[in-house]
């Protein structure tokens, strides 16, 4: 059988990653902005409420300015799906992706907040890369991108645990909503909370990360995750920690389930955590 | 009722501010984050000067975007305060009054507002867009190789601002939440 191949230029991938970072940090979708208002026609407190009209406001000058929702335009965290019949030319996939981040972040006008060493010099890379890149190579003769920039403070607030199968569905539920509780005001309540649970300590936290690139509010297809999901979301918005942790019932705006086959004496949980900017956008080449 | 509040603070309007209150924030405030802390603090160590007069003085926990042309500044929301928990007391202790940050300090920050009569503000966390449109000037002061976390000083009018910790030992967080809490 003769399989046709796809030539892709490396170019073309570096001119979407560069408008994604761009229009992800300062177009939050109109469906996100809905939940907000959403969550203020139910919010209890009066504060929490004027908070929320807040942020719906900085949202939308964020959009007719084209400058970013938040300063923490986040390290980039690039998805790729690289169908196995491209052949992309004209350069390597990484350079690619990184030469988008750094003419996104630099022509956006975005801030760079990467850091080359962790530890001892923390310099400044000035061009936000490098990025943080999860490819996957899967059916096809197209190349699917999401970047979806996490910001610090809600990261920082994220966890993982490596819980025992006897843990079953209750302590799964206790770490989320213990993880949210000790997070408090620190992520910028209204929070998206991604979880991931199964497969081994690396991917599980792979998972939760994913879990928070899909539509705000969406529900995991298996119905007993999605029921998990609103029972969670529940039982968050009852920790009264409220918008930005002043108090009220608007403390998650969704949870987002993503599970994954794992090892018969383990049940990996991963929650991360972010904020009501939570961006991110795709799109196919 | 939202409270009317100018720079440099005094102990009088410190007194006057309590967890909870809005506020609207108009005068001279300082940026400074993790990296200009940790420099600040070896100038105290060598008995040298800081690069503004903290007394009075009010900081702003932001590394703000970087401005397009014909903006005065990037979006500037505040960054979790917490990172500056070690410094902050030994900034009060200087004279330092007022920090804009967002979530949650430390024991020894509370201790040290209380002591010093100074006062911790949040900022709206996720609303930079919305910030920067209540700073009115920007004129680097010290660190600019430091890039957003360089001080900067930002002339601000009727920025948005609640009080989290007064000089009282309250707390709108805890107490906040205290109100709403089922579980
Ligand atoms: S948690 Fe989100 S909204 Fe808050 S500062 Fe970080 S990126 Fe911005």
């Amino acid at each position: 059988m003769e399989h046709k191949v796809r030539q892709i230029d490396a170019s073309l991938v570096t001119d979407e990653i560069e408008r994604l970072c761009i229009s992800a940090n300062c177009n939050l979708p109109e469906h996100n902005l809905k939940m907000i208002e959403d969550a203020m026609a139910k919010e209890k407190s009066p504060l929490g409420r004027q908070i929320l009209e807040n942020l719906l406001k900085n949202h939308r000058i964020a959009r007719e300015e084209q400058v970013p929702a938040c300063q923490d335009t986040g390290l980039a965290v690039v998805f790729i799906e690289v169908g196995q019949e491209v052949h992309i030319i004209n350069g390597s996939l990484e350079d690619a992706i990184n030469e988008g981040v750094r003419r996104g972040y630099k022509n956006g006008y975005l801030r760079k907040s990467a850091v080359f060493d962790p530890v001892f010099d923390r310099k400044n890379s000035d061009d936000n890369t490098p990025a943080i890149i999860h490819t996957r190579i899967v059916d096809g003769d197209r190349i699917a991108i999401t970047v979806a920039p996490k910001g610090g403070g809600a990261e920082n607030m994220s966890a993982l645990a490596m819980l025992t199968p006897a843990a079953g569905a209750e302590g799964i539920k206790r770490f989320v909503v213990d993880t949210v509780s000790k997070a408090g005001p620190n992520p910028c309540p209204p929070i998206v909370v991604g979880v991931g649970i199964g497969g081994t300590f690396d991917k599980v936290t792979l998972l939760a990360k994913k879990a928070l690139t899909r539509t705000m509010g969406s529900h995991n297809p298996d119905p007993r995750y999605a029921a998990m999901e609103d029972e969670l979301l529940e039982e968050i918005n009852e920790l009264g920690i409220g918008p930005q942790g002043f108090g009220g019932t608007t403390t998650a705006l969704a949870v987002h389930i993503e599970t994954y086959a794992c090892h018969i004496a383990s049940m990996p949980v991963a929650v991360n955590i972010n904020c009501h900017v939570c961006p991110h956008e795709s799109s196919v080449i | 009722m939202v409270k009317k509040v100018v720079t440099p603070l005094t102990n009088e309007t410190v007194a006057d501010l309590k967890a909870g209150d809005s506020v609207l924030l108009t005068g001279y405030i300082y940026t400074a984050r993790d990296a200009a802390h940790k420099r600040m603090m070896a100038l105290l160590d060598e008995g040298k000067k800081l690069p503004f007069d903290v007394n009075g003085a009010t900081v702003f926990y932001v590394g703000p975007a970087p401005a397009k042309p014909g903006h005065v500044i990037g979006s500037a929301g505040p960054t979790t305060s917490g990172r500056m928990d070690t410094y902050a007391p030994r900034l009060m202790e200087k004279g330092l009054k007022g920090m804009i940050g967002k979530g949650k300090r430390s024991q020894d920050v509370k201790d040290a507002i209380v002591k010093n009569k100074a006062v911790y503000f949040a900022a709206l966390g996720g609303a930079g867009a919305l910030g920067a449109k209540c700073i009115k000037s920007a004129r680097p002061v010290a660190y600019e190789d430091l890039g957003p976390e360089a001080i900067v000083e930002l002339f601000v009018e009727d920025f948005p601002l609640i009080v989290v910790n007064d000089m009282y030992g309250h707390d709108a967080y805890v107490e906040g939440r205290a109100k709403y809490e089922v579980r």
